[in-house]
Parts: C-alpha cells; sequence; structure tokens
C-alpha cells in the first residue's frame, strides 16, 4: 500500500498536522498496523521536496512545534491517477505452500499431514477474523471479509490439492 | 426431426401449428425420461380404467339384446290351434323349479317321430330318461350343495347344451327325454321351438330412469378422465416453463401440454381396449348382481364405441386447455392465478338452473301417453350434475377461507386447502356428482317403485309354500299330502281336496244350469285357515259364506244348505247326461260360517267337510292343492318340499308364496343400475387413491424434513385424513342437497310426492365409508414417503 | 476416549446405502454450546454423520449417546419425540411448510411439544423479531426472499430452545452477504441460549464461525488438531 498517496488523499479534505494525519490513517486503514511518527514525517519529507504538498502554516505551543500540511494541486492530480490506475492483481503463481508440499513429495514426506496442519491453521486464522468481524463496525468487517475470501482461496486449493496429492506424487517423482 | 431452417413468428394458431404443437407435446411425453413415463403411465391407467367402464356400457345393449334373443329362441313355438302329431312334432312339457334363489328351467320332451324339431343348442334329443343340460346345471349337480338338487333330476346326463341354447353362462337349463308324455297328461304338441315377441316399449317413467342412470353413472367416469388426464400435471406446467424459455408462446406451450395429454389419452386407450378385451374373457366367471355374461355377449355397439375413441383424446385436450386457462405459464416459472382471484358465484348457478329448467321442459312423465325426450331429461340432468361439480370448488374456497385454528393437523390441513382448493375439488368433484346423482335417481326410484310392485295378497307368513297336485286320484291325493307331511322342514300342510257339487234334479223355471257350488274336504286345522269355523272336529260339516263379496249367499244357499241333498257328479260335459248321480246330504248339524282369505289370498266358500264327515272318494276329479308351511331354520326345507313334489310327479310345481312381485321391466332396470353403480364407485375410490398418493410424493421432501422435526405420524396421518374430509363433507353436503334439488324436479314430473328419507341416507355413508377407505389405503405411501431417505440431496 | 461433559457423541459409526459406505467407523462428540462445524467432499458422508446423530437414521452400527439416552438403542417413537423437545434442525431448502404463514411455520414445532396455540405464535414472534424478520410473519414461504426464508427457518430451529441445533448446508442456497447474516444469527441465538449446533457445511467461511471443525473423508470423521 502506498502511504505517501494515502496522506495526500487524506490532506485533500483540507489541512491537518502531522499527528492528526498519523490519527486519522490509523482510524481508517491502521487496524493492523498503526503508523509510525517517524514515517509521517519521513513521508511528508519526501512530498513536500516533490510539491506535492505545502506548509500551511506553523503553530507554536506548549509542545513541539506543530507544522500543518496542505495539498497543492500537482498533489491532487497525483492522487486522482493513483485512485484510476488499476492494482496490479496478485497472481501467486510461486507461492511458499505450493513450493512446501512438492518438497515434501520430493523428500517423501507426508504431504497430507502437512496440508492438514496448514488448513487447520487458515481456519483458525478464519475463526479469529470471524470473531473480530462480529464484534467489529463496517469498516472492521469489510477489512476482516478481503481477508477470509483470500484465506478461504487458499483452503479451497488446500482442498483440491489434497484431493489430487496421488496424481501430483507421481507428476513429482516420475 | 424436421429441418427447420427460418425463424417463424409462433403466432400462427392454424392446424399446421396444431399439429406441430400436439406433436411436440407428444414427443415430450414418449421422451420424458423415467419421470415422464410415470407421468404417462399414471394418465394412461387412469383413462384407461375410465375407457374400459365406457367400452362395458357400450357393450350393455348388446348384451342384453343377445340374453333376449337367446331367452325367446328357446321357448316353445307358440300356437293358435292344437298341433296334429308328425314325424316333425314333439310333446313338450316345461318343468319349472328353481335351486335356491336360482331358477332352473327345464323341459321334458317326447318326439312324435323320426325328425323332430330340435332346440337351440341341442344336437340330438335326449331319450326316455335322459337328459342333456346346461355346464352350469352339471357343475351344480356335482357339487356338495347339488345333492338336493340330484332328486329332482333322475335323468342321465348324455350331453351338453351349446352356448347357442343359454342364456348366459351361468344358465341352469337341462333337457329331459320322456317316453310317455302326451298332450293328455299335460304335454303340448309343438313344430317347433322359438317365439318372436314385439319389445315391449319402455314406460316413459323407467325411461326416464334409464336416462338419468347413464347420466348420472357416466358423469363420474367422464370427471374421473377429465382428472387422470392431469395427473401430475404441475411437475408438468413447471417443465414448460422452460420451453417458455426457449422462446415458446403462451399458446404454443398451451398446446404442447395439450399434446402430452393427448399421448396420455391415446395411450389410455389402447390401455383400455387392452383391459376391456382381456377382462371380457372373465366375464363368465364374474357374476355382477345375478348376470353372468357370455365374452361373446360383452361387444360394445360399433357407434358408442367409436363414439369413446373420438372423445376421449379430444376431451384430453379439451380438459388440458381449459385448465392451463387459469395458469400462467412464464418463461421463469409457473404463476397459479386461482391463488389470488377469488372464485365467482354468478356463472356457475345458471348451470344447474338450466338443468332444471331443461327437465321441466320435459313436462310430466306420468300417465301412459307421455313421453321422455332422451335429451331434454339426459340433457337436464347432465347440465345439473355440471352445475354441482362446478359450484363445488366455489363451496370449497368460500367455506376454507372462513376455517382456522385448531390443532397441528387440522390447521395443516386447512391451511392446504386455502392455498390450493381448486386440487382439492377436483379430487372430491366426481363421487359429489356421483352421489348427487344416485340420490336423484333413488328419489324418482324409490318413489315410483309402488307403481311397479304388486300387492298378490299372498301372506307368506302364514305358508311359505304353494302346490296344487296335477293327479285326481284320491289315492296319490292323500299319498302326496302325508309325503309332503313327512318332508324334512315342513311344519304343516294346508291341504284341501276340492271339487264341486249341484243341485240334483230338474232344472227350475229361468235357470240355463244346475246350480252349483264348490266342495271342499280338509281336516279342521286346513279348514281353519279358509273360514272362521270357530269349534270344529272331525265329523263336522260347514256352510261357508264368501266374505269376500264375490258369490252372493242366497245363491250359495241354492246348493248348500243344511238337510239339503247334493250331486258331486258332473253333468255339464258331452257324457254328463248319463252320468250316475253321486249324492250326499248335508248334515242338519251343518253350521253357517264365513270365510276368510286362505294364505293364497283366496277366498273359498261353499260346503266344507271334515274327512268323517264326507269321504273325499265319492268326490268327481277332485283337486287337491297344498300350502306348505315351513319350520323356520331349518336350512333348504324349500329344497327338501321341491324334492319330494319332484318324486311324486316331474310336472309337479311347487312355488314360493311371495308378498309382492316386481315388474319385470322394473326389476331389469334396477339391475343395470346397480352394476354400474359399483363400477363407478370403485372408480372414483381409485381415482381419488392416485390423486392423493400424487400429492404425497410431491411433498416428499417437506414429509421428510417433518418427521426431522420429530413430528408423529400420527399428526400426518390426521392431516392427510382432514385434508380428505374437508372436501368430501362439503362435497357430500353440496350432493345432498343438489340430489335433493334434482330429485324432487325428477318426482314433480312423475307426477308423485312423497319424499323417502330412508333411501337418501346410504348414499352419503356409502361416500364417506369411500373416504375411510382411501384415507386407509393412502397411509401406506405416507409412511414410505416419511422415511428419512427423502432428505438426502438428489 | 468419551471427552468429558460432552454432550452428544458418537462412537463407530457405520452406515451403508447399499453396497457403498456412506459412514464407516465415524466418531464425533460436541459440548453444551459448542458450534462444530463438519466439513468434507461432497459424499463423503456429512449428511449421513449429522442424520445420525439427530436419531433420523439409525446406523448399522456403532452408538449415539445424547445425556443419559442411547439414541441407537431407542425406539422410533422415542427418538421422534426426543428430537421435538430437544433437537433444532435447518436444511438447505425445502423445509418450510408452504401453505403455512412463516409465523405459523415457526410456532410449529412449539405445538407439536403440546404449546398451546397463542403461547406458540407469542413465542414465534419474539424469534422472528430476534432473526430480524418479524416483518414477513404474516406472509407465506413462497412470498419471502430465500434469506428471510432461511432465518425464518432459523427461528423455528431454535424457537422451542432446544439443546442441539442441527444445521445441514444452512446457507447452502445463499449468496454471501446473505448467508453471513444467516451464520451470525444462527450463533449469536445458539450462544445466548447455550444450544450446541452441529454444522454441515462446505464453505470454509461458513465453517470458521465455529468453535473447532471436524472433516469427514471417506466415512470416517476427523478432529482437526488445535481444537483440544
Amino acid at each position: 500500500m502506498s502511504i505517501g498517496h494515502t496522506l495526500l488523499g487524506l490532506l485533500e479534505s483540507g489541512p491537518r498536522h502531522g499527528y492528526d494525519l498519523k490519527r486519522a490513517f490509523d482510524e481508517h486503514f491502521g487496524q493492523d498496523r498503526p503508523l509510525h511518527y517517524g514515517q509521517v514525517y519521513s513521508t511528508m519529507s519526501r512530498l513536500l521536496k516533490n510539491g506535492l504538498v505545502e506548509v500551511d502554516g506553523v503553530e507554536a505551543g506548549a509542545g513541539p512545534e506543530r507544522k500543518r500540511y496542505a495539498i497543492t494541486d500537482a498533489g491532487v492530480t497525483d492522487v486522482a491517477q493513483w485512485l484510476a490506475r488499476p492494482e496490479k492483481p496478485e497472481p501467486y503463481l510461486q507461492s511458499t505452500l505450493y513450493t512446501k508440499v512438492v518438497l515434501a513429495l520430493m523428500t517423501g514426506r507426508d504431504a497430507a499431514e502437512l496440508l492438514d496442519g496448514q488448513r487447520t491453521e487458515h481456519l483458525r486464522l478464519m475463526r479469529g477474523l470471524t470473531e473480530r468481524k462480529r464484534s467489529g463496525d463496517l469498516a472492521d468487517q469489510l477489512i476482516c471479509d478481503h481477508a477470509l475470501f483470500h484465506l478461504e482461496a487458499d483452503l479451497r486449493w488446500l482442498e483440491l490439492t489434497a484431493a489430487r496429492l496421488d496424481k501430483l506424487a507421481a507428476a513429482v517423482r516420475g | 426431426m424436421s429441418g427447420r431452417t427460418r425463424p417463424r413468428p409462433a403466432a400462427a394458431g392454424g392446424p399446421r401449428a396444431w399439429a406441430r404443437d400436439l406433436a411436440m407435446g407428444m414427443r415430450f411425453a414418449a421422451g420424458g425420461g423415467r419421470e415422464g413415463w410415470t407421468r404417462t403411465l399414471l394418465t394412461a391407467l387412469g383413462v384407461g380404467l375410465g375407457v374400459t367402464l365406457l367400452l362395458a356400457a357400450a357393450s350393455l345393449p348388446t348384451l342384453l339384446e343377445n340374453r333376449t334373443v337367446r331367452r325367446e329362441a328357446v321357448a316353445p313355438a307358440e300356437t293358435e290351434r292344437p298341433v296334429p302329431p308328425s314325424p316333425r312334432t314333439l310333446v313338450q312339457a316345461p318343468l319349472e323349479t328353481a335351486f335356491r334363489s336360482e331358477p332352473v328351467r327345464g323341459q321334458l320332451l317326447r318326439p312324435d317321430g323320426a325328425r323332430p324339431p330340435l332346440p337351440p343348442g341341442v344336437t340330438a334329443l335326449p331319450g326316455p330318461d335322459q337328459m342333456v343340460l346346461s355346464p352350469a346345471l352339471r357343475k351344480l349337480l356335482h357339487s356338495p350343495e347339488g345333492a338336493l338338487l340330484r332328486p329332482r333330476l333322475p335323468f342321465k346326463d348324455v350331453g351338453t347344451i351349446g352356448p347357442a341354447g343359454l342364456v348366459g353362462p351361468g344358465d341352469l337349463a337341462y333337457y329331459a327325454g320322456s317316453a310317455t308324455l302326451t298332450p293328455e297328461n299335460g304335454g303340448h304338441r309343438i313344430r317347433a321351438f322359438g317365439v318372436t315377441r314385439a319389445p315391449e316399449p319402455l314406460d316413459a317413467k323407467l325411461l326416464a330412469v334409464l336416462i338419468v342412470g347413464c347420466v348420472v353413472l357416466l358423469m363420474p367416469v367422464a370427471l374421473f378422465i377429465a382428472t387422470a388426464v392431469r395427473f401430475g400435471g404441475e411437475r408438468r406446467d413447471r417443465r414448460l416453463a422452460a420451453l417458455r424459455l426457449i422462446g415458446a408462446d403462451a399458446r404454443m406451450t398451451r398446446r404442447t401440454a395439450a399434446g402430452e395429454a393427448l399421448f396420455g389419452a391415446l395411450c389410455g386407450l389402447l390401455v383400455g381396449t387392452v383391459l376391456f378385451l382381456v377382462g371380457r374373457q372373465f366375464a363368465d366367471r364374474i357374476t355382477f348382481w345375478d348376470i353372468i355374461a357370455f365374452p361373446s355377449d360383452v361387444t360394445p355397439v360399433p357407434w358408442l364405441a367409436a363414439l369413446v375413441a373420438a372423445a376421449v383424446p379430444l376431451a384430453a385436450v379439451a380438459v388440458t386447455l381449459l385448465a392451463l386457462r387459469r395458469v400462467g405459464i412464464e418463461p421463469l416459472g409457473v404463476v397459479r392465478s386461482g391463488g389470488g382471484r377469488r372464485r365467482r358465484l354468478w356463472w356457475r348457478l345458471p348451470f344447474p338452473a338450466a338443468g332444471i329448467a331443461l327437465l321441466l321442459l320435459n313436462g310430466g312423465i306420468e300417465g301412459s301417453r307421455s313421453t321422455a325426450g332422451p335429451f331434454l331429461i339426459g340433457g337436464g340432468a347432465a347440465l345439473f350434475l355440471l352445475g354441482v361439480a362446478l359450484l363445488l370448488p366455489w363451496a370449497v374456497d368460500a367455506t376454507v377461507s372462513r376455517l382456522s385454528g385448531g390443532p397441528v393437523p387440522w390447521q395443516l390441513a386447512v391451511r392446504r386447502l386455502q392455498l390450493s382448493g381448486g386440487t382439492a375439488a377436483r379430487a372430491v368433484s366426481g363421487i359429489t356428482v356421483a352421489v348427487a346423482g344416485a340420490i336423484a335417481l333413488q328419489l324418482l326410484f324409490s318413489a315410483i317403485q309402488s307403481d311397479y310392485l304388486k300387492v298378490t295378497g299372498q301372506d307368506s307368513s302364514r305358508a311359505q309354500l304353494q302346490s296344487t297336485l296335477p293327479s285326481h286320484d284320491i289315492g296319490t291325493i292323500r299319498k302326496t299330502i302325508s309325503a309332503f307331511r313327512e318332508t324334512e322342514g315342513v311344519r304343516g300342510v294346508i291341504a284341501t281336496i276340492e271339487a264341486s257339487a249341484s243341485r240334483p234334479g230338474p232344472l227350475r223355471k229361468g235357470e240355463t244350469f244346475a246350480p252349483s257350488t264348490q266342495v271342499t274336504v280338509g281336516d279342521c286345522a286346513t279348514l281353519r285357515e279358509l273360514a272362521r269355523t270357530g269349534p270344529c272336529k272331525d265329523g263336522d260339516v260347514f256352510v261357508v259364506k264368501d266374505a269376500g263379496g264375490q258369490v252372493e249367499g242366497s245363491y250359495i244357499d241354492e246348493t248348500a244348505r243344511p238337510g239339503a241333498t247334493v250331486d258331486f257328479a258332473f253333468h255339464d260335459g258331452p257324457d254328463g247326461a248319463g252320468k250316475r248321480p253321486r249324492l250326499w246330504t248335508v248334515p242338519r248339524s251343518a253350521r253357517t260360517v264365513e270365510s276368510r282369505k286362505d294364505p293364497m289370498g283366496q277366498d273359498s266358500f261353499g260346503l266344507f267337510a271334515t274327512p268323517g264327515a264326507l269321504d273325499p272318494a265319492l268326490l268327481e276329479e277332485p283337486m287337491a292343492r297344498a300350502m306348505i308351511q315351513l319350520a323356520p331354520g331349518v336350512l333348504d326345507a324349500v329344497e327338501h318340499a321341491r324334492n319330494t313334489a319332484a318324486g311324486i310327479s316331474p310336472l309337479m310345481s311347487v312355488r314360493a308364496l311371495r308378498d309382492t312381485v316386481r315388474d319385470g321391466q322394473y326389476t331389469s332396470v334396477r339391475t343395470g343400475l346397480g352394476v354400474a353403480a359399483g363400477a363407478t364407485l370403485a372408480l372414483i375410490a381409485a381415482s381419488m387413491l392416485v390423486t392423493m398418493v400424487e400429492q404425497l410424493r410431491e411433498r416428499r421432501r417437506l414429509l421428510s424434513v417433518l418427521v426431522a422435526f420429530g413430528t408423529r405420524r400420527a399428526t400426518l396421518a390426521w392431516s392427510v385424513l382432514w385434508q380428505t374430509a374437508v372436501p368430501v363433507v362439503l362435497g357430500l353436503a353440496l350432493a345432498l342437497s343438489g340430489g335433493l334439488a334434482l330429485g324432487l324436479a325428477l318426482l314433480r314430473m312423475a307426477g308423485t310426492a312423497g319424499l323417502d328419507w330412508s333411501v337418501v341416507w346410504p348414499l352419503p355413508a356409502a361416500g364417506a365409508a369411500l373416504i375411510a377407505v382411501v384415507t386407509l389405503l393412502s397411509l401406506p405411501p405416507l409412511w414410505r414417503m416419511m422415511r428419512p431417505e427423502g432428505l438426502r440431496t438428489e | 476416549m468419551t471427552p468429558a461433559g460432552s454432550l452428544l457423541e458418537a462412537r463407530a459409526l457405520r452406515k451403508a446405502y447399499g453396497p457403498t459406505p456412506a459412514l464407516d467407523g465415524a466418531d464425533f462428540s460436541i459440548h453444551p454450546g459448542e458450534v462444530v462445524a463438519v466439513m468434507g467432499p461432497s459424499g463423503s458422508g456429512k449428511s449421513t454423520l449429522l442424520h445420525c446423530l439427530a436419531g433420523i437414521i439409525r446406523p448399522d452400527s456403532g452408538t449415539v449417546r445424547y445425556g443419559p439416552h442411547t439414541l441407537t438403542d431407542l425406539s422410533d417413537t422415542h427418538r421422534s419425540a426426543l428430537r421435538r423437545t430437544d433437537f433444532g434442525f435447518v436444511f438447505q431448502f425445502g423445509q418450510l411448510v408452504p401453505e403455512l404463514t412463516c409465523l405459523e411455520n415457526v410456532a410449529l414445532p412449539l405445538r407439536l411439544n403440546g404449546t398451546r396455540r397463542k403461547a406458540a405464535e407469542h413465542r414465534a414472534r419474539d424469534w422472528l423479531e430476534r432473526l430480524e424478520v418479524d416483518d414477513v410473519a404474516a406472509k407465506r414461504p413462497g412470498e419471502i426472499s430465500g434469506g428471510q426464508g432461511q432465518r425464518v427457518a432459523v427461528a423455528r430451529a431454535l424457537a422451542p430452545q432446544p439443546r442441539v441445533v442441527f444445521a445441514d448446508e444452512p446457507t447452502g442456497a445463499l449468496d454471501s452477504l446473505n448467508g453471513e447474516r444467516v451464520m451470525g444469527l444462527l450463533s449469536d441465538a445458539a450462544r445466548a441460549t447455550g444450544a450446541a449446533v452441529v454444522l454441515v457445511t462446505h464453505e470454509p467461511r461458513v465453517a470458521a464461525y465455529a468453535d473447532r471443525e471436524v472433516v469427514v473423508r471417506d466415512g470416517v470423521a476427523r478432529e482437526m488438531a488445535g481444537a483440544a
């Protein structure tokens, strides 16, 4: 995820202090991984250098001085371009799991056990996400669902692979 | 397959479009996989049953006609003048008897020469003391119970009567040979067998009964066929929706549906014909209300058979198109408008009203000159009953929508009926029409039956059998009477020896013949049955006045007077003048008493004497009558008495006393209606059962789910019962009121009042019994469908 | 070994339809208040296991214990009575009586237990509210959407306060959103009443609503690791 573009997008609704930016980011997108202040300021300095934001004013107070950032026209254009650009779908063509299964088969280990173990782990995570989804708000639900659907896809793959292990073993060893 | 390359607008409804769509429907029905075949088979079986019945009904005229022809062919030819003996004549005497309730028809034959006429079905006349007999009679004689009949037929079995000489396979008939029979000792000389009697025109009332009967019995069959054509229709409709999806318009799908029904109906026609042809081979083994028929007699009248063959497929198409009128087959499913739209009463009511109007238009059917128009009466009755069938769905809807509450089975049943009252009504429309018609018919029947019931005046509580002895020999008479007295099961014999007595001496002024009177000799017990004798002992004589009022007392007094002399000799004959008088003086002690009707309902009068007072040997040509009283509870006492009579003379007949006799036409009409009613009821039961089982089959999965819930079997069984019982009770109520209305209209036409409730109640009762039977029979399939296997995903 | 305190427990269940075995020595147990997902490829014997556990069918061999009862020894009448009082059922489709209204459908099991009509319908209405479908109470099943119908079915399964709810692909005929809602409501309601839920499903996201999962393969039920 592009933190720079996200922060720019947040600024589009109005100038903010660095601290406000972090809070807003965490609230909407940071459920899994909140931003450090360091990340915010290093990103802002890069954006300043590229002329996508400008300092709107400095507030002196009891604590450290606080800069207010505002988005520039170039910044708005940049956000628009980023949003319009489709994300490249992740094909997962060479996943770790696949590698593990093939290796297990090649070395004569029990690949079914490996798959079952992975399956259990996936479902455990899915149970946790489901639990969190049920107690959370709409944003939580959407985020969890995104993960759940991906995990479900993995799980389906696990089931399918488990059902085809014999064929795969033959192909790998042959 | 036709390679249609050009897309054509599916609008044209010409004959070609019809043919194309009907053919497509037929292909669907024939190639619809297992489910399609099951449905076609059900329809074919249902229609087939109906067709079998219709063909049987169409055979009735042939059957009755053939039976009449053969019955007339075996009767001795009637002649106006005595026939002189020749090599081509024979002497014949009837040997009528009966075994239990079956009549046994025999003829005693003695040929006059070498070439006597042969009765039909007989290749050679039996010689003296030989007989030819029907297969049924031979079977009876060889059976254990036939032992009672054997003494009456002491002849040697020398041959069989062929079918040409028998009315039906169950006919008990024989011809016995005699060496001594002459016209003088009871015989009758004939030149040929066979009589032709002009058919009696059927009485207008009976004709009306017959017409109404046909309508009443065939309407339910028609309804049944209409129902059978719709077997599995709901599932079929859903399948047709798929046709709409690929571009068929509504009319095309309807015609395709009609094509499917047509295929089922054609299969049904085939099944029915086969069933009929196979079934009639068993006609000689099945007794239907006393009728056993030769298979060859069960042949449909050609134009009636053609009518059946044409009407059934046409009806199938028409019924399907009509039924689909309320069903919208849309590309994405089937929409039944029945649920939303309420059934209207206004267009249904005119049907029964018009029916009654047609009936009344025919006018009265009483009196000998009135007529019964088949179209007015038949059409009226048919319209009325059709109206009843049309009112039923409305009545079911109107009633069921007001029902609610109650225990679970009731709730399930009521809600189901609210959703699909039409199906329920269709299932019971057959029984409603049948019961309504039967009530009307029974009312008419019971009201007119007194017209066809003759009171004989006989009193079967005083004596049960009656026999007239052919012999005039007093010794034989005495022997016969004592033989009857000693017969097993005989409690008493009222035996009289009768002759006449006249006043001796020359004729008086104004007389053309000597006044005469009856003489009756019998013991006190016998005389007490014939006159109010008061105290009586052997040696008493009575002068009996005719209480019946036919003969004046003064005329009797001219001969029978205490103290008068009478002459028993008969002087009126050609040799009468020179006869020696047989004089006897009436004792002065003779008391004058009133006569009393004997058990035969006849009055005797004149001189009554006990054997101690008058020796019967003095009488000329005495005649003996015996009325036999049987001991109640002795099985086959009648047969023993008949055997006794036959032992004395084969020509002596023993008849049972009957309080009433029915008119023959009336009896045969009643028999025919009875036969048909039984078959119709059975058909209705079959139809209801099929409908019920089909309903259950459609709900198999739901039933399994309910079982998973732990629903008790009894709960579902009760719900099935209620679901059947509610429309049936409604149907019976409608049938009762409709039947009474139609019956009263018919009674009015017959000019008879008098509503006989006792003939009305058995019919709803029979209907209710039918429901019980249907419910019971549908329980095993219900149990089967309640198995959890239904939960497994297909 | 018998897991201590289990509510429903099956041992070595075998059941064959014709020559093909549907269950071939399956074990299973569930605790009060627990939601257990039964997963596995189609035709693996999931539904047969559920039917045996619920006493709808009797296995060819093996035992099913429920509290003090051995279901496999009880007569059909007794098992039916138990299903009425202690068990609730949700199926994939075709389960609502089409001619009864939704309210009457929910009240039906209560009435089968002998509850009077008024009381049963009152309670049924409560449950329709809890499953957020009280607005369709007076409608017939044919007039409502699949999701609503399934929620009505859940209300019907839970209304008699069963100790075990058997759900056979309860979301199988629904889209994901409706499926999620139905599952959420079902597991919430089951937890609120302390009912155990046996949940047969082939969808991992639905199985994720369970506390643990059991996989049936070739007629044998396997407890997945990490459940203990």
